[in-house]
């Protein structure tokens, strides 16, 4: 047989692979922004109040002066959504940021110290997985009261484990490749070797994490809210919203928007995190 | 072996006890007086009587001893006396456990049906349509809220379709049948009550589809991300370089080695299922441990909320030791002879 | 620019008189089709194979070989592709041949293994399921009757007891007895080719050479042709008939071993084999003979001669691409000058002669250890289980002189990266006594020994884990120039920064790059400059060479030597190439284990061997010359290490020595002088 000829393929134009690769992720962080820029700048844009109480504009449906409808005491929904988004916004980013820093330090000092910190550290985050969120949420909620800070303060205990998880297995990871000794050996002491060496390095995946989690918190603070644990009304929140509207399944706008609301809010997180992670990842470089 | 079990039980059995001292120490070291929530507020008002409720309950111990007397009604199956509804507390539980078992139960296998082989495919076939739908179809249920998908699938369904029953286990007429172990299929299928069976399972489709979003979703990208990983690894190499069927390379070689994973996070998964149903229960009128639980903590009734945490703490050890047993059985690494 | 295709083979070379062609691979090219562009892996590559023929691929990484193996059983996935080419096996094609066609051939017709033995298994599945599956797919066999082939098989191949361990998992095996049962798996078929891509590069070189001899005897026995992929020259051309040489995607020479070596056509084999050092002669000058620069990009290979950039050789012909043209019935080589009759002549001195090893100038060691031992527990299997000792280092003494280059030999498992850690106090001793310069530094505490880092360095084996990916160059370096306070500022720290790359031959511009835009040649210079910052008397380098490719370990070892000469260093040098540790060590000790079997001058020790350790070790490594091999003493080396958790009683190297008594189990051999300030731990020196 003859040697075939040579056959020059064509490479898909780059644009259109980075488009496939990190198109949905540029997508979820227009939806985070346009969010956050929503509750920013919420007193300015919106034409209604959203605490105004109008008793004979109760549950309307959607219409041009009411985008999204009145709720059973008349107030506006796409007001109080809007509202709704700072509650949530300045919840998940409290809960997750406070959570992942705490949960992050005691990790990895834990896993660069060894021996008994270690051990301790393993046992402690293994007691607070055996509650879930809601539980304890739930228990101290009876003990303390409900109410946003009182919440926010029930989730921070269940938050900071998975961190501290994470950034042990990291930091455990790069506790044993050849440049910490190296630098072991140069005479840096311990603090800056976890600090200014090992944790650069184990930031990415941590990221991700947190990332992913600001939905996951939302998520879950809405959960309490719609149980009644959350916020105090009249406070817009979004779960405290969806259960004001659950019986209402006629004037279905009112616990139907909020709940998109969260959807999309959760999903656009969910969308970036996944990006950051695939864009970290060496094995989808090779493609 | 037998010395990795025993050592796995010794340590769940003190994570529980740890568990329980933990949430003893919440109910009794925060602000919250059950005495005063329990006794309304003319009783309360009444010194004398503030004091007979305390000691009726224990509640004027000193905190080791309460906890002691704790431990050893536990050890004897007490697990107390619901303040709020006077019952003993594992009879309460009894009641209301089979529900969620059921629920639970019925959600998790449905996740697992779906999401185990769409995870699959979705890794052989990386980045086509499948890959794509399943990738956002798993992204959607990860991110709905519980409670707003339940509100939405019930007001489509039943409110304005009428596809499917209301809230609750049973029609509001149908009788409930002999309570053997309280999972009502079980119980209509053991006496060929055929009508009620069809009626509990009517019941059970919307309420598990609602429950089994999430999970469908985290179990789908992790079966995923196994089987990539999997799938890059040298042995798969090895066996294609073997001339075995590529059926044979993805589910002989790949799978089982993806399932480790797998295994681990859907353990937790229906660990989480049983015990944070309470969204789902509440919106449809489930009579189940969930609703039980919100109930007892916004009525600040300590028992209950001792014990549920306890039993609760207790389903997330032993979940975890079956997880570490199976892990042990299907990876041979784990037990070095 | 791709080069021409190549012609068939010329109606001048004499065809060989066989009838019994297996394989013929005609101008194949495999490119990855990458987003930065085409990476032009194999790009043009021809050979004919013959029944029960040894062919040897040899190249270094980034040559092609691997991939060139690969695609034969069209192994790779995206983006590799097969764009050009024919691969003719019995009369198919297989580059074009169908899926299904492709998967009969594999594993029946052709076989391969890999070269990582430890993740070539599935971890979950018992060994008898992989190698049943492997007769079972192509019905040749029934489950039954597979299995007692299998067990038949493994004996074949030398794992003991077949019966128990074909139900094992495989990580209760070790490294060589896995490759053992990857072979019974590529043999079990009986095919036709096996493909071995670099099958003993992972593995000890005392296993190696019993992989290889089972290799030669399987080749001999079953008449299955062998394709043998390697970096190592001594491995080829000690198995193979023929031997391949490739350089950029290209085969640049081909020949068989006697004459190829002894008198290489091409100006890559020449350098090739002038920068490997050789174990069987005494090193005249410390520097071996290296080609300068790196292979060129794999997306764009230069126009004309591919090696030009780095050839002693080039003229001006060489800006057009030469082809592969016939030298003789059986050799061929892609050079214009050889081809027009020039001659590679003998590596010339590049430096001058350098005169015996410095001077060793005062008396009094820099370094002494005396009986150091290190044990680690072992994680308990459960809280009731005893606790198990490891004992990685169990009483080594030995003392390095201030301007002497000291090796430290052993296999894996011997103790000497511990050792190494402890000396530089990364570790802390169990027991014995660790003196650097007349300080007692064993049990000092990290606080009292960081002044004393100033003096000692260390360099380690593998350059991508020894730099901070996210630091860059600069800072790396900079670093230990301001935590020792050695320069007074910023300013200062960068003028000497630059210095130092000057000092290993790196450019100043890499100052603002980061590890990941440098070669591990490259890296392992940045790893030597850190080290140097301080400015160091003692350097212990822990295997520095054994991750590099062979040109460029010469390129390292020569600066080593340089450095060595010009800053007065003192050299602690890991390694577990005896061929390296022969070339630039005045002293060796032999570690087995984690006890001394031998330590003595490097001159006497070669010469003059008295462990049977380490007489077999100095015959198991390969020489790239097959008259010499065939000449050399073989020592056959029988079995495993043994675990190093329970180590043998009495001497633990008896369980594998082929003169063990009964007394070497009864009575542990202490260190006694030999002959001449040799030191020997054995009870019959010197038998052997």
């Amino acid at each position: 047989m003859s040697a075939a000829a040579i056959l020059l393929p064509r490479i898909a134009s780059t644009r259109r692979r980075w488009l496939r690769r990190y198109g949905l992720a540029t997508l979820g962080g227009a939806i985070v922004l346009a969010w956050v820029l929503a509750a920013l700048l919420a007193p300015w844009v919106l034409p209604h109040d959203p605490t105004f109480v109008n008793v004979a504009n109760r549950l309307k449906p959607p219409s041009a002066t009411h985008w999204f409808g009145t709720d059973a005491l008349g107030r506006d929904v796409l007001a109080r959504v809007v509202y709704g988004a700072r509650v949530s916004l300045s919840v998940g980013m409290v809960v997750v940021l406070i959570g992942a820093l705490f949960g992050t330090l005691l990790g990895a000092i834990a896993a660069y110290a060894r021996g008994w910190a270690e051990e301790a550290l393993m046992r402690a985050t293994d007691l607070v997985f055996c509650f879930p969120p809601i539980i304890l949420a739930m228990a101290i909620a009876a003990a303390l009261g409900i109410g946003t800070v009182n919440t926010v303060i029930a989730m921070l205990v269940v938050w900071w484990p998975k961190f501290a998880r994470l950034a042990r297995s990291l930091v455990i990871t790069q506790r044993s490749l050849e440049y910490v000794e190296a630098a072991q050996s140069v005479g840096y002491g311990p603090a800056h070797i976890l600090l200014r060496q090992i944790m650069p390095n184990a930031v990415g995946p941590l990221i991700v994490l947190v990332t992913l989690d600001l939905g996951q918190a939302i998520l879950v603070f809405a959960g309490l809210s719609f149980l009644g644990l959350g916020v105090v009304p009249p406070t817009p929140e979004w779960g405290a919203m969806v259960a004001e509207g659950r019986e209402l399944v006629q004037q279905w706008w009112v616990a139907t928007f909020p709940g998109l609301a969260i959807l999309t809010v959760v999903m656009g997180f969910n969308f970036v995190g996944d990006g950051i992670r695939d864009w970290l990842d060496p094995h989808a470089r090779t493609r | 072996m037998i010395r990795y079990v025993i050592s796995r039980l010794v340590t769940a059995v003190v994570m529980v006890l740890l568990a329980t001292l933990v949430v003893f120490l919440i109910a009794n070291t925060v602000p919250g007086d059950p005495a005063m929530a329990a006794l309304g507020d003319m009783q309360a008002s009444d010194p004398v009587q503030v004091r007979e409720f305390r000691a009726k309950w224990g509640l004027d111990l000193p905190l080791w001893e309460q906890y002691w007397m704790f431990l050893q009604r536990l050890a004897q199956g007490d697990l107390g006396i619901s303040i709020a509804s006077r019952r003993p507390v594992l009879d309460d539980i009894i009641d209301y456990a089979p529900a969620t078992l059921e629920l639970a139960t019925i959600a998790f296998l449905l996740s697992l049906v779906i999401g185990l082989p769409l995870g699959i495919i979705a890794a052989v076939r990386r980045d086509s349509w499948i890959d794509h739908s399943a990738r956002f179809i798993s992204l959607v249920g990860v991110s709905a809220p519980t409670f707003w998908l339940a509100f939405i699938v019930l007001a489509i369904f039943y409110g304005w379709l009428d596809w499917a029953p209301g809230p609750g286990r049973l029609d509001p007429i149908a009788f409930p049948p002999e309570r053997i172990t309280g999972l009502l299929l079980i119980d209509t299928a053991l006496i060929g009550d055929w009508e009620t069976f069809h009626d509990a399972l009517a019941h059970l489709v919307l309420p598990s589809i609602v429950l089994a979003a999430s999970t469908l979703g985290l179990i789908t990208r992790t079966t995923r991300a196994a089987m990539l990983d999997a799938l890059n690894q040298d042995y798969v190499r090895v066996a294609r370089a073997k001339g075995l069927l590529a059926r044979v390379v993805v589910t002989g070689h790949a799978l089982p080695n993806a399932m480790l994973p797998v295994v681990t996070l859907g353990g937790l998964a229906y660990a989480n299922l049983l015990t944070g149903a309470v969204m789902t229960e509440t919106v449809f009128s489930w009579p189940g441990l969930g609703r039980y639980t919100f109930r007892s903590a916004v009525a600040v009734d300590f028992p209950a909320i001792m014990a549920i945490t306890a039993i609760v703490a207790a389903i997330f050890v032993l979940v975890n030791f079956l997880v570490d047993m199976s892990y042990a059985m299907l990876d041979p690494r784990v037990v070095k002879k | 620019m791709p080069a021409p295709a190549e012609a068939p083979a010329p109606a001048s070379r004499p065809e060989p008189q066989r009838n019994d062609l297996l394989l013929r691979v005609r101008d194949l090219r495999t490119w990855f089709l990458t987003d930065s562009g085409a990476v032009r892996a194999v790009d043009g590559v021809s050979f004919d194979l013959y029944a029960g023929e040894t062919l040897g691929i040899v190249g270094e990484s980034g040559s092609g070989k691997s991939v060139c193996a690969k695609s034969i059983m069209r192994l790779l996935d995206e983006p590799a592709r097969i764009v050009g080419g024919s691969i003719e096996f019995r009369g198919r094609d297989l580059a074009t041949l169908d899926d299904e066609a492709l998967r009969r051939v594999r594993g029946r017709e052709i076989a391969m293994i890999f070269q990582d033995p430890m993740t070539s298994l599935n971890p979950v599945l018992r060994i008898a399921r992989q190698l049943v599956e492997a007769m079972t797919a192509h019905g040749r066999f029934t489950r039954p009757a597979a299995r007692t082939r299998a067990i038949d098989l493994l004996r074949r191949m030398g794992v003991g007891r077949a019966e128990a361990a074909v139900d094992s998992y495989p990580h209760q095996f070790s490294g060589g007895m896995r490759q053992r049962v990857m072979l019974a798996m590529g043999f079990s078929n009986e095919p036709a080719l096996l493909i071995a891509d670099e099958p003993t590069t992972a593995l000890d070189v005392t296993i190696q050479a019993q992989i290889l001899e089972l290799l030669r005897e399987l080749n001999r026995d079953f008449g299955t042709a062998v394709i043998l992929i390697s970096h190592d020259l001594g491995v080829i051309a000690n198995v193979c008939q023929r031997i391949l040489v490739m350089y950029a995607g290209e085969v640049v020479e081909e020949g068989p071993p006697e004459e190829l070596l002894s008198n290489p056509r091409h100006p890559y084999t020449w350098a090739l084999l002038h920068a490997a050092p050789r174990i069987d002669t005494e090193a005249t000058d410390r520097r071996l003979t290296t080609i300068d620069g790196q292979p060129p990009d794999p997306r764009a290979w230069p126009d004309g001669c591919r090696f030009r950039a780095r050839c002693a050789f080039a003229v001006e012909k060489c800006a057009e691409h030469p082809a592969l043209l016939p030298i003789d019935a059986t050799r061929a080589a892609r050079c214009w000058v050889t081809q027009a009759g020039g001659a590679l002549h003998p590596p010339g001195r590049t430096h001058a002669q350098a005169a015996a090893p410095a001077a060793v100038q005062s008396t009094a060691p820099l370094l002494e250890v005396t009986g150091v031992t290190k044990h680690f527990s072992l994680p308990k299997e459960g809280i009731f289980a005893p606790t198990r000792m490891l004992r990685a280092v169990d009483g080594v003494s030995l003392s390095v002189r201030r301007g002497e280059t000291v090796g430290l030999v052993g296999e894996s498992g011997c103790g000497k990266s511990t050792l190494a850690r402890l000396v530089t106090r990364l570790h802390e001793p169990t027991g014995g006594r660790i003196m650097f310069d007349g300080t007692d530094i064993t049990h000092a505490s990290q606080a009292e020994i960081r002044p004393l880092r100033r003096r000692m360095q260390m360099i380690f084996q593998d350059p991508y884990a020894s730099l901070n990916p996210r630091m860059s160059v600069g800072e790396i370096l900079s670093g230990p120039l301001l935590l020792h306070r050695i320069v007074p500022g910023e300013a200062a720290a960068r003028a000497r920064v630059a210095e130092l790359l000057d000092l290993v031959g790196l450019p100043a511009v890499a100052t603002s790059r980061f590890p990941h835009e440098f070669s591990g040649g490259q890296r392992q210079r940045i790893s030597i400059a850190r080290a140097l910052a301080v400015g160091p008397d003692l350097v212990v380098a822990d295997e520095p060479i054994s991750a590099l490719d062979v040109n460029i370990q010469a390129q390292i070892i020569n600066l080593m030597v340089d450095l060595q000469e010009r800053l007065g260093l003192t050299y602690l040098f890991i390694a577990h190439d005896l061929a390296v540790v022969r070339h630039i060590c005045d002293r060796i000790v032999v570690l087995y284990l984690g006890k001394v079997m031998e330590s003595g001058r490097a001159s006497d020790l070669f010469t003059r061997p008295l462990h049977p350790y380490t007489q077999t070790l100095i015959a198991a490594a390969p020489v790239p010359d097959p008259r010499v091999e065939r000449a050399r003493r073989h020592v056959p080396m029988k079995g495993e290490p043994p675990n190093a958790v329970n180590p043998p009683s009495g001497c633990r190297f008896r369980t594998r020595c082929p003169i063990a008594q009964p007394r070497c189990a009864a009575e542990a051999p202490a260190l006694q002088p030999g002959a001449d300030g040799q030191l020997v731990a054995c009870h019959f020196p010197g038998v052997l």
